[in-house]
């Protein structure tokens, strides 16, 4: 009792023998947290990963997906998912994969590459999956990389281009183009399709994606005898323009190059109109969403990108894709969610072929791929695990975008 | 006076003791999914440690922690890329000449920021309050966009190929070396003075401390700390990019520190493990709600701790001084 | 020359954005002293709420449906800021002010957050529909001015002489002025301080609602994610001005809005962002306390 009083005179504090017990009872749910955890893993990892060895017991198939689906990015990363998420649906319909159904466990990243790599590691190490997709932003694929890799579990990411991601690495692969063979493309539509000497240049320094494509287009239309005249930066976010595009205007380009992606190029669009420019502007995949014309409005007529595919191409496997995502979404897919779908097909593929869920045997499977035939294309993996397949230029009209040219790689 | 010196030295090699044992006996980060959280978590401990001398302690707001730190970690980065992954030490074979190389580098990592610190400190620290905060998360943002520009760092994609260095040793060798620090300055003489500093800026003045001089200090070896810690990350990832060291970072970083209780070092240390831990043990629940509620979650606890418990998980006190007063209590019960 | 005409318009009008949205800052800094983040997401909600009541309102002639639209979002925002500062703010009075900006932060994130769920907004991108013409309302010697660049404009200086005029010409301004000033004298000379904050929040919260809505007009692409950014170069405008000043809320939004325009003309634009910070920095270390903000000397 007198030292109560003592301490009560010592401290000013009024009930303050709560604290220790409040603060006992978080360190103990920490505690608790951690050590619920260490004992499931426990159980589980006895084997010992980095064997590469399968989990032959588990009934189903596992896919492990990493996408941003909350953070700045979070529009990017849904449709990812749910072009996988379709993906599987539609597998598990027809019967699965060797007869067992694929289930995919999906973890958020908030945009974060230190997050995405813990995220990888979970579902490489804790989930132990066959197959690890994702992301869209190459940054945060290079951070997952090295965790697929170390542990051996093949990876596809859908969308990141920048070579890096797969460059000497055994255990990775994607379905999109890469930077290069994308920028190449357009440079060359722009310099022998339309005859453009004198072109302007509006990357998104925020973007990796963009900055790729916007170096290669550059290198590509000057070897091809063209002149870039301004080379403009925003970041991606921003709303307004017009100074970048006041210094372009400056320059009198024949056409603008803008490899950003459509949330940003719709506002950009009606910019370079209200400033009076009436030239095309071109840009990548990553204009290929509903979204764009809605924003854009008529400003994007007449304007060109790349693609990996056309709405009008009356293959099945797209017009099948289209109309199931539509039925599914209620929007008309974009070129994230296509290359989400084909990445997730791609691995059931690979598992179905090698009949096997040895993870070397799906790498195997899926460094052979020849001739597969996704929505985004007839995929042929090359021996840098890039994808072959031509991309097609479209032209924007009526808000829509209509076929103008097939480029081959 | 002597005996203290030796119990606190005691106390050092006891805890360096705990961390080779526990990185021994412990599976390594790669190959359990929650010793890889616990390294992130480690590193955040350094961050939220390292903030806590300035904000907690010296009661200046800083607002660019993640400049530091990523000051810090690009420059160890660099090193890492062009020095560790091409050369090794003679006579030594390679992993030990690694080992050497990269706590090297973690040094350099720390140097480097703790310059940066200097450079933004000495301008801005005259400035008080949220103008403090404003130059410093402005000087975070300049250090961001840079790294977005320049090539060599590797711009919007992120310097890639740092060799993977950082194990659960090193970071809890790292987070231990701050925590002795953090805790020693704050019982020494320098540590009152930044509390006095904390508690009224004029009157300290008036008690002849150098208050602008005790704040530079502090806000170095904060920043060398949060340099080290983004050389960690990056050794740690082999991948370091603009991305990881936005605005939110910084906030991040301030919301472990206000949370664990400002001016508390141990407050600090638990909200920074319980925020790391928190997200990734949340990921589960993904399953059944469909879609990621996680930074609902994270929103609705911050609030709600703000609202509820105003002066974070431990206040103003340690769990040391907590655990010692208990003690104490329950003496003398014992003996009448 | 025709260049620099144009930096100059296209910085004026973005200078204009930024200013709209730093009038709620500062005012809410100078009466309690705290940075609240969480307008940059009353600032979203009310361009959102303006592109769902367009979207519901029956189709009628086109100036008034602006206003009714304009208005009702107003409207729903005061309400926003009053919820939020009772809930959020109003029981942390007494705390540290570090507790309060952090709880800024949580309500800025919880909103966030929540407009990004699928069944609130969604995070994808939206289009703000047209409830005003845009037309190119001036093109002369290549220098191109449009309606709403200038609607924007006008309605920033409207609202900044309105704000203006309410604050040095009102009762509740005079009460503003005494709360901010000194909050428990003004509570002993009979101002009702909660009142005062309140009635605060209501008119900054609108404010950001207006401002959400002129921004979905002329930039019409709207996100819950839209605030963050455009909020940061706003506040930091407001410092810039000195926070807490509304006439240095004005003119720090033209100033950075003019600084990253001409950075882009004049300089890169790759480094924008960054001169925008220098340029703050550089003030604040010559003049801390902002352009227009009066240096408070601390009494012991």
């Amino acid at each position: 009792m007198t030292c109560r009083q003592r301490r009560g005179s010592l401290d000013r504090g009024v009930g303050r023998s709560a604290i220790p017990r409040g603060a006992a009872l978080l360190v103990l749910c920490a505690v608790l947290a951690l050590g619920g955890c260490e004992k499931k893993s426990g159980a589980r990892t006895a084997p010992g990963p980095g064997t590469g060895g399968g989990s032959s017991d588990a009934a189903e198939i596992l896919f492990g997906e990493v996408a941003s689906l909350t953070g700045p990015e979070a529009t990017f990363g849904q449709s990812q998912s749910r072009g996988i998420a379709l993906a599987v649906k539609e597998i598990n319909e027809a019967g699965g994969v060797l007869g067992r159904p694929i289930r995919v466990i999906t973890y958020d990243n908030q945009g974060k590459p230190t997050e995405s790599a813990a995220a990888a590691h979970r579902l490489v190490v804790r989930d132990r999956v066959h197959v690890l997709l994702g992301e869209v932003a190459s940054s945060r694929s290079l951070a997952m990389a090295p965790i697929a890799e170390e542990h051996q579990v093949p990876m596809i990411t859908p969308a990141s281009t920048n070579p890096r991601v797969t460059e000497g690495r055994k255990w990775v692969f994607r379905t999109c183009f890469i930077d290069p063979f994308q920028g190449r493309v357009m440079a060359r539509f722009a310099r022998e399709e339309l005859g453009l000497r004198r072109v302007a240049v509006l990357r998104d320094v925020r973007n990796d994606y963009s900055v790729g494509l916007a170096n290669f287009f550059v290198e590509s239309f000057r070897e091809l005898g063209g002149e870039v005249v301004s080379d403009q930066s925003y970041s991606a976010g921003d709303i307004d323009f017009r100074s970048q595009l006041t210094e372009i205007r400056a320059r009198n380009p024949e056409a603008i190059y803008v490899p950003g992606y459509y949330t940003d190029v719709g506002l950009i669009a009606r910019q370079v109109r209200e400033l009076g420019m009436k030239v095309p502007l071109m840009g990548g995949d990553g204009w290929d969403s509903s979204k764009l014309y809605e924003i854009g409005g008529e400003a994007l007529e007449g304007s060109f990108f790349s693609n990996h595919y056309s709405f009008e191409n009356p293959d099945p496997v797209v017009q099948g894709f289209i109309a199931r995502y539509r039925e599914a979404y209620g929007e008309v897919p974009d070129a994230l969610a296509a290359l989400g779908y084909d990445a997730a097909r791609l691995a059931a593929d690979a598992i179905a072929r090698v009949g096997s869920l040895e993870r070397a045997a799906i790498r195997y499977a899926l460094a052979t791929t020849r001739d597969f035939r996704g929505v985004t294309g007839t995929i042929t993996i090359d021996e840098n695990h890039n994808p072959v397949k031509p991309a097609v230029v479209l032209e924007i009209r009526n808000r829509g975008a209509t076929f103008a040219k097939t480029i081959e790689p | 006076m002597n005996a203290r010196v030796l119990e606190s030295w005691a106390w050092i090699l006891f805890g360096l003791l705990l961390v080779g044992l526990a990185s021994a006996l412990l599976p390594s980060a790669s190959q359990s999914y929650p010793m890889y959280v616990a390294g992130l978590a480690g590193i955040n401990v350094i961050l939220a440690v390292s903030l806590h001398v300035v904000n907690g302690l010296t009661g200046q707001f800083s607002l660019g922690h993640a400049g530091f730190m990523a000051v810090g970690g690009y420059t160890a980065a660099l090193f890492g890329t062009r020095i560790i992954s091409e050369y090794k030490l003679m006579y030594i074979s390679e992993p030990v000449s690694d080992t050497i190389l990269f706590f090297f580098a973690t040094l350099l990592g720390g140097a480097a920021a703790g310059l940066a610190g200097l450079l933004v400190g000495l301008p801005s620290l005259r400035l008080r309050g949220d103008y403090l905060a404003i130059v410093t998360l402005g000087f975070a943002e300049i250090i961001r966009v840079t790294i977005e520009n320049v090539e060599v760092l590797g711009a919007a994609t992120g310097l890639v190929g740092i060799p993977p260095l950082t194990n659960l040793f090193w970071i809890f060798f790292w987070a231990l070396v701050t925590f002795l620090f953090a805790k020693r300055l704050q019982e020494s003489t320098h540590g009152r003075a930044l509390a006095a500093i904390r508690e009224d800026e004029i009157a300290a003045e008036a008690m002849g401390i150098d208050t602008t001089g005790y704040k530079v200090r502090a806000f170095v070896a904060s920043s060398f700390f949060a340099g080290v810690a983004g050389a960690l990350l990056g050794y740690y990832l082999t991948i370091l990019t603009p991305r990881d060291f936005t605005f939110l970072k910084s906030v991040e970083v301030v919301v472990m520190v206000v949370l664990g209780g400002m001016g508390s070092i141990s407050g600090a240390i638990l909200a920074a493990i319980l925020l790391t831990i928190l997200p990734e043990a949340l990921r589960p629940l993904r399953e059944h709600t469909g879609v990621d509620l996680r930074m609902v979650i994270y929103a609705s606890l911050l609030l709600a701790m703000m609202l509820l418990r105003p002066r974070g998980i431990l206040g103003r006190q340690e769990v040391w001084t907590l655990l010692r007063r208990r003690r104490e209590e329950a003496e003398p019960e014992v003996a009448p | 020359m025709t260049e620099f005409f144009q930096h100059l318009v296209n910085g004026l009008s973005l200078g204009s954005v930024y200013a709209l949205i730093a009038l709620g800052y500062t005012m809410v800094y100078g009466v309690l002293q705290l940075i609240n983040f969480a307008h940059a997401e009353v600032f979203m909600l009310g361009a959102f709420s303006g592109y769902y009541l367009a979207s519901w309102l029956p189709p009628f002639s086109r100036e008034p449906r602006f206003v009714v639209v304009l208005s009702l979002s107003m409207a729903i925002c005061a309400c926003i800021g009053v919820v939020i500062e009772r809930f959020a703010y109003r029981p942390l009075r007494q705390s540290p002010r570090l507790n309060a900006l952090i709880t800024a932060m949580g309500v800025s994130m919880l909103i966030q957050a929540i407009g990004q769920l699928p069944f609130f907004m969604g995070p994808s991108p939206r289009f703000f529909p047209e409830l005003l013409p845009n037309r190119t309302l001036l093109s002369a010697a290549g220098v191109s001015l449009t309606t709403l660049q200038a609607v924007t404009l006008g309605a920033a200086v409207l609202l900044m002489i309105g704000l203006h005029r309410l604050v040095f010409h009102t009762r509740f301004g005079a009460a503003m002025r005494a709360v901010s000033f000194d909050g428990r004298t003004a509570g002993l000379m009979g101002i009702d301080a909660n009142r005062v904050i309140a009635l605060t929040f209501m008119v900054g919260s609108a404010l950001a609602a207006a401002a959400g809505i002129l921004v979905g007009l002329s930039y019409p692409r709207i996100e819950p994610t839209m605030g963050v950014l455009l909020g940061l170069k706003a506040f930091v405008a407001a410092v810039l001005g000195g926070i807490g000043n509304i006439r240095g809320a004005m003119v720090g939004g033209t100033i950075i809005g003019l600084v990253e325009a001409m950075a882009v003309g004049y300089g890169s634009s790759s480094y924008r962002d960054a001169v925008a910070f220098g340029i703050l920095i550089l003030v604040l270390v010559f003049k801390p306390s902002g352009i227009f903000g009066k240096a408070v000397v601390e009494k012991v």
